[in-house]
């Protein structure tokens, strides 16, 4: 009778933290409901990496009857700063090592992380690319309106360096917070060029193209992921790190555009 | 026991029973605690250094500045706004009225998306700006004043029709009965008459203003000097750099506070 009423208290206070969970993530997350709490796996996951871990954590489920994949996407640096405030995830997958090193500094990650993908960036223009943009340099061109990221997030370093490389100085007109904001003023029609993700481009190839360029290759980003040392879920935190790293979860991560490490 | 029930009363004082006092203090504690915890992690000692940086002096200057114009502009248009609303019976004033306020409970993301889509490049007005004036919006400072004048104009229709309402309307018919023709009446007696509701709107408008930052972040991007104002870089300051953000946050804290503190007075008599 006591264990019973233990047990349903547990279950209450496991439910309300994962819904607090999801809410700090901004509700981005799919929260499935039933399922034991030890069933559980508590994944923050990169903005990034929102359709391919969505699927992968279908997968996860199908290939694990009983568990549920509690997804909480954000920017890395955000996730990386909730985490170190003790907030009860399995797994961390960040879209910079910057941010991966603040959770390991921590002392919070269980082991060392591991770069499961890498994404390259590419120009995303508006579908049909009506300016004939064909590579960096045509974005310095006067009357090209470009977007960038701001150097404060990753996408906005990875930018820099390959604008470096190509030699070309520009002046964008606007630094976005993260690359889906500067995606969205292309596909809003307000830029006519990003700096983006692949990943993301192809995301969204009902509003633009992406434009290749070589120069991309000297600023990739690599995609580490962890478990995490106090995740309420060790086990499945590490069942779930390794199907991201097996044959199927990077068939999803490279059909979403990421390259193979 | 009458006696001792009449003690009680009168030793409780009028209108302070512990029933509302706890949640009061609870209350008044929820909202001060963030704002000593932002003060608790300062970092003092970098202080002066961290605000004699470059991005700092001049998201802050962007910041009055824009938040000022916005304020005119919320004058400009929102006094006679709210003047049609508290002195002019029309069919579907109420709709309007609701219409008016809806940017107060309006996610400030939705504003700025609005926005664009009236403004961008391909909105319905802003294709049209762009290809007869050359005259974009998004990206720009006049962007900026636009999003906040959006967000803020609420505040100050809502304070200055509330002043017209409390005001006594004989002054005006006395006016008019004396001769006075109806701008003279709206300047001469009207706008004195609701100076202080007419000043708590604009300095309520002009600290929201000040602080908005979804709209402007969706409409007008992010560019330092130009489009970023102190709310954005605090937020990109939190990437990279937690006590910078802190101390970003401060100097709005402080502005804030000081304008809003100094016209306390002229509030409370508000009619």
């Amino acid at each position: 009778m006591r264990a019973a009423g233990r047990s349903r208290t547990v279950a209450v206070v496991a439910a309300v933290i994962t819904a607090l969970v999801a809410l700090a993530g901004c509700g981005a997350g799919t929260t499935a409901g039933g399922g034991s709490t030890d069933g559980t796996v508590t994944v923050f996951a990169a903005a990034s990496l929102t359709e391919s871990f969505t699927r992968i954590g279908r997968d996860f489920e199908a290939a694990h009857p009983g568990t549920t994949v509690v997804l909480n996407f954000a920017g890395s640096a955000a996730l990386a700063a909730q985490i170190n405030q003790g907030a009860p995830a399995d797994v961390f997958a960040s879209a910079a090592t910057r941010n991966m090193t603040t959770v390991a500094e921590a002392g919070n990650a269980d082991g060392d992380p591991v770069v499961f993908v890498r994404n390259q960036l590419v120009v995303a223009v508006p579908r049909g690319n009506p300016q004939g943009v064909a590579g960096l340099a045509d974005l310095a061109r006067p009357g090209v309106k470009v977007a960038l990221c701001a150097e404060q997030v990753p996408c906005g370093v990875a930018a820099r360096t390959a604008l470096d490389a190509a030699s070309v100085a520009l002046t964008p007109v606007t630094l976005e917070q993260d690359v889906r904001g500067a995606l969205s003023k292309v596909r809003l029609g307000e830029v006519d060029a990003a700096i983006v993700y692949r990943t993301d481009a192809l995301a969204a190839t009902a509003d633009v193209t992406a434009v290749e360029f070589p120069e991309s290759a000297r600023a990739v980003n690599d995609y580490p992921i962890v478990a995490l040392r106090d995740a309420p879920n060790p086990d499945g935190a590490r069942a779930f790190v390794a199907y991201v790293r097996s044959e199927r979860g990077r068939a999803v991560l490279t059909g979403a555009g990421f390259q193979a490490p | 026991m009458t006696r001792t029930h009449g003690g009680r009363l009168r030793r409780r004082g009028p209108g302070v029973p512990v029933a509302l006092l706890l949640p009061a203090v609870l209350g008044l504690v929820f909202l001060v605690l963030p704002l000593v915890g932002l003060v608790a992690r300062t970092p003092w000692a970098d202080l002066p250094q961290r605000l004699a940086a470059p991005g700092v002096l001049t998201a802050l200057r962007l910041s009055l500045l824009s938040a000022t114009l916005a304020t005119l502009l919320c004058l400009l248009l929102g006094v006679p706004l709210a003047w049609l609303l508290a002195r002019v019976e029309f069919p579907g004033r109420r709709l309007v009225r609701a219409l008016v306020t809806v940017p107060l409970v309006l996610p400030p993301v939705v504003g700025g998306v609005a926005l664009l889509l009236v403004f961008g490049r391909r909105g319905l007005l802003g294709g049209w700006l762009d290809a007869t004036f050359g005259i974009t919006l998004p990206f720009t400072t006049a962007g900026v004043v636009l999003a906040e004048a959006f967000v803020a104009m609420p505040f100050l229709v809502i304070a200055v029709e509330g002043a017209l309402r409390g005001a006594d309307g004989r002054y005006e018919e006395a006016a008019a009965t004396l001769g006075a023709g109806r701008w003279t009446t709206f300047t001469h007696v009207t706008l004195p008459l609701v100076a202080p509701g007419l000043a708590a709107g604009a300095v309520l408008c002009w600290a929201r203003a000040l602080g908005e930052f979804g709209a402007t972040i969706t409409f007008a991007g992010n560019y330092p000097g130009r489009t970023q104002t102190m709310p954005l870089a605090v937020y990109l300051a939190l990437e990279t750099d937690v006590q910078a953000a802190v101390v970003l946050s401060l100097v709005l804290l402080t502005v804030s506070v000081a304008i809003l503190a100094g016209l306390r007075d002229r509030w409370i008599t508000s009619p």
